[in-house]
């Protein structure tokens, strides 16, 4: 297990960082007149797990949806390892190896835990509607992708379960489920939208140690949370929302005691209590 | 009554011409509905541009062949029609555009005049000569009994059957390969699909198309054996009786609906000469049903046995039970 990365970078909203995989600027997004996401500027550290926290309502997972294409932005860019991503549909931007996965889990339930695996595999010539019916042209394919598969499901304590219905899973090991899955897709950053909700508290602990395993694998995780036990254990560097912006960053320790954070979770009064 | 005749005249409905065209028709929307989770409610639709194309294109001099490409062209371009704007859509809008699409393609069609190019309401007639003239079948009647076919029947139902097994086979193969995985994905969730890199609009689009092109081939093998095209041939009902069929036979299995085609042709034309039968005989007294009621009471009896089904059987006759039992978790 190494020692968590350390991100040189100023604890500042909209901090430069020295290795940036995605730098958002500008993104702004609202719901009539309700501003849901206005970021100026966010700087996301190459091979760091980075938290996004912030009280319910920050915008969050508007913004998840906005980085990984689900939403449009009303303004502003996102560049991801230095392709621009704004405006580009979703499948586009997970083939770029932006993945995500969703609050409610996303397991294919009527479909077998292996293929929820597959489906996942990126560039599949079988996936060509004329290559499809030729079992020749992606045979082949079909065999390696599967035993890619079997060998994260392994990882994932999950190769027992692979030719059950994934709605047999309890909800931890769909989350386990989603989690290998998005590793199918071969990306290159992770996003978890509260990857811990509903699980089994017996199930967190392996499920923060194959969040650590990402980024020991070298891909960048940013995932939204709300248990800052979690957050605390596992962060390298913490960004907190608050009404739509990025009111603080740091490192774990620093958020936690920063004054901006403590308001926009408790309010004002709490936060000048809390100085004395 | 002739208990015998009546059941001779249900089985050769069943394998006949009409259940090899219904079959095809049910497997068409088995790769939209069961598979792609497309809600197409103008799948008839399909089936008359298919018809109208291949009558047109003979009509107009072109020859047989020609005129089957036209109209699978026009299938290709029907099911472009209403995916293009739908299918980056909820799948509700789709359910209004096909439907309303196929009436209103139906009432032009329906509207020209009698020497417009479809012929209005008097429809197309004779165009399949060339087809019969192939026909290997020396005249005669082939069958068994009270079961037999005529030489052109038997012709237009063995082309009509090998289409169905030609299609099975390609819908199997397509299920089960990598393509026919992502279709799954997206009738279950398509934002998990897009999530994993899968363009959903492509698949979905692709799907609509294949399907439409084999229900293309159902309206051709149905024009065929009627000579005949007409407008009112595609009422939506159409699309209902297909829709049956499909359940019947098991939403997503393989050879589900080929077994509910013949086995909805056998009842419906069964109780179709029961009846008729047992009111000659005076056992229905002319009150409680006449002859001329049997039409109508029979389509109630259809959707009567649908609901049945949908309460007893949701997964059909060969559908899975527990991809059903999912649903409810």
């Amino acid at each position: 297990m190494p020692a968590d990365v350390a991100v040189a970078a100023e604890a500042l909203p909209g901090s430069h960082k020295p290795d940036a995989i995605l730098v958002v600027s500008g993104m702004h997004r609202s719901f009539g007149g309700l501003v849901a996401v206005d970021v100026e500027r966010l700087e996301v550290q190459r091979g760091a797990i980075t938290a996004l926290i912030g009280p319910n309502g920050a915008g969050k997972t508007t913004f998840f949806n906005l980085l990984t294409g689900f939403d449009r932005p009303d303004g502003g860019t996102s560049v991801f390892d230095g392709m621009p991503m704004t405006g580009l549909p979703p499948h586009r931007i997970a083939r770029a190896g932006m993945v995500r996965t969703f609050q409610l889990t996303k397991a294919l339930g009527k479909m077998s835990v292996l293929d929820n695996m597959k489906l996942a595999a990126g560039h599949q010539v079988g996936e060509r509607l004329l290559a499809a019916p030729l079992r020749r042209t992606w045979l082949h394919q079909e065999r390696e992708v599967e035993a890619r598969a079997v060998e994260l499901l392994e990882k994932f304590g999950l190769a027992r379960l692979r030719d059950d219905y994934a709605a047999t899973l309890s909800g931890g090991q769909r989350k386990l489920l989603e989690m290998a899955r998005v590793l199918m897709a071969e990306p290159k950053m992770v996003l978890l939208d509260e990857p811990m909700a509903g699980v089994n508290p017996a199930l967190v602990g392996s499920l923060l140690e194959h969040v650590r395993g990402l980024r020991d694998e070298g891909l960048t995780v940013l995932f939204v949370e709300h248990d800052m036990d979690v957050v605390m254990g596992i962060s390298d560097w913490v960004v907190c929302m608050g009404e739509g912006a990025v009111i603080a960053e740091g490192p774990p320790g620093a958020v936690a005691s920063d004054e901006a954070v403590i308001e926009a979770y408790l309010g004002t009064r709490h936060a000048r209590g809390g100085d004395a | 009554m002739d208990i015998v005749m009546v059941v001779a005249d249900a089985i050769r409905a069943s394998i006949g011409p009409l259940g090899a065209a219904y079959a095809l028709t049910a497997i068409g929307l088995n790769l939209h509905y069961g598979y792609t989770g497309l809600l197409n409610f103008g799948h008839v639709a399909f089936l008359m541009v298919g018809a109208y194309g291949t009558a047109i294109t003979v009509e107009q001099g072109g020859p047989f062949w020609l005129g089957i490409l036209v109209g699978v062209a026009a299938a290709i371009l029907l099911g472009l029609l209403f995916g293009l704007p739908t299918l980056r859509l909820r799948v509700d809008y789709l359910a209004i555009v096909t439907i309303a699409g196929g009436e209103v393609l139906r009432t032009v069609i329906r509207s020209g005049g009698k020497d417009s190019l479809t012929h209005g309401v008097f429809g197309i007639t004779r165009f399949a000569t060339s087809f019969f003239d192939l026909n290997p079948f020396p005249d005669g009647e082939y069958g068994w009994g009270r079961l037999a076919f005529t030489e052109r029947q038997l012709w237009v139902a063995v082309v009509a059957w090998m289409l169905v097994a030609i299609a099975t086979l390609l819908l199997v193969l397509l299920v089960r390969s990598p393509w026919g995985r992502v279709l799954r994905a997206i009738r279950e969730d398509e934002d998990a699909a897009r999530s994993l890199g899968k363009n959903v609009f492509a698949f979905k689009l692709q799907s609509l198309v294949t399907g439409g092109v084999i229900a293309a081939f159902a309206g051709i093998i149905i024009a065929i054996e009627r000579q005949s095209v007409n407008p009112d041939t595609y009422l939506p009902a159409g699309t209902f009786l297909a829709y049956t069929v499909l359940i019947l036979g098991g939403t997503a299995s393989r050879i589900g609906p080929v077994l509910g085609a013949v086995v909805y042709w056998f009842l419906f034309e069964f109780t179709d000469g029961f009846l008729r039968g047992a009111i000659s005989a005076g056992w229905i007294p002319a009150g409680v049903l006449s002859e001329t009621d049997v039409g109508p009471f029979r389509m109630m009896l259809v959707g009567l046995s649908l609901m049945l089904l949908m309460i007893f059987r949701p997964q059909g006759l060969l559908g899975k039970r527990e991809e059903v039992l999912l649903d409810a978790r």
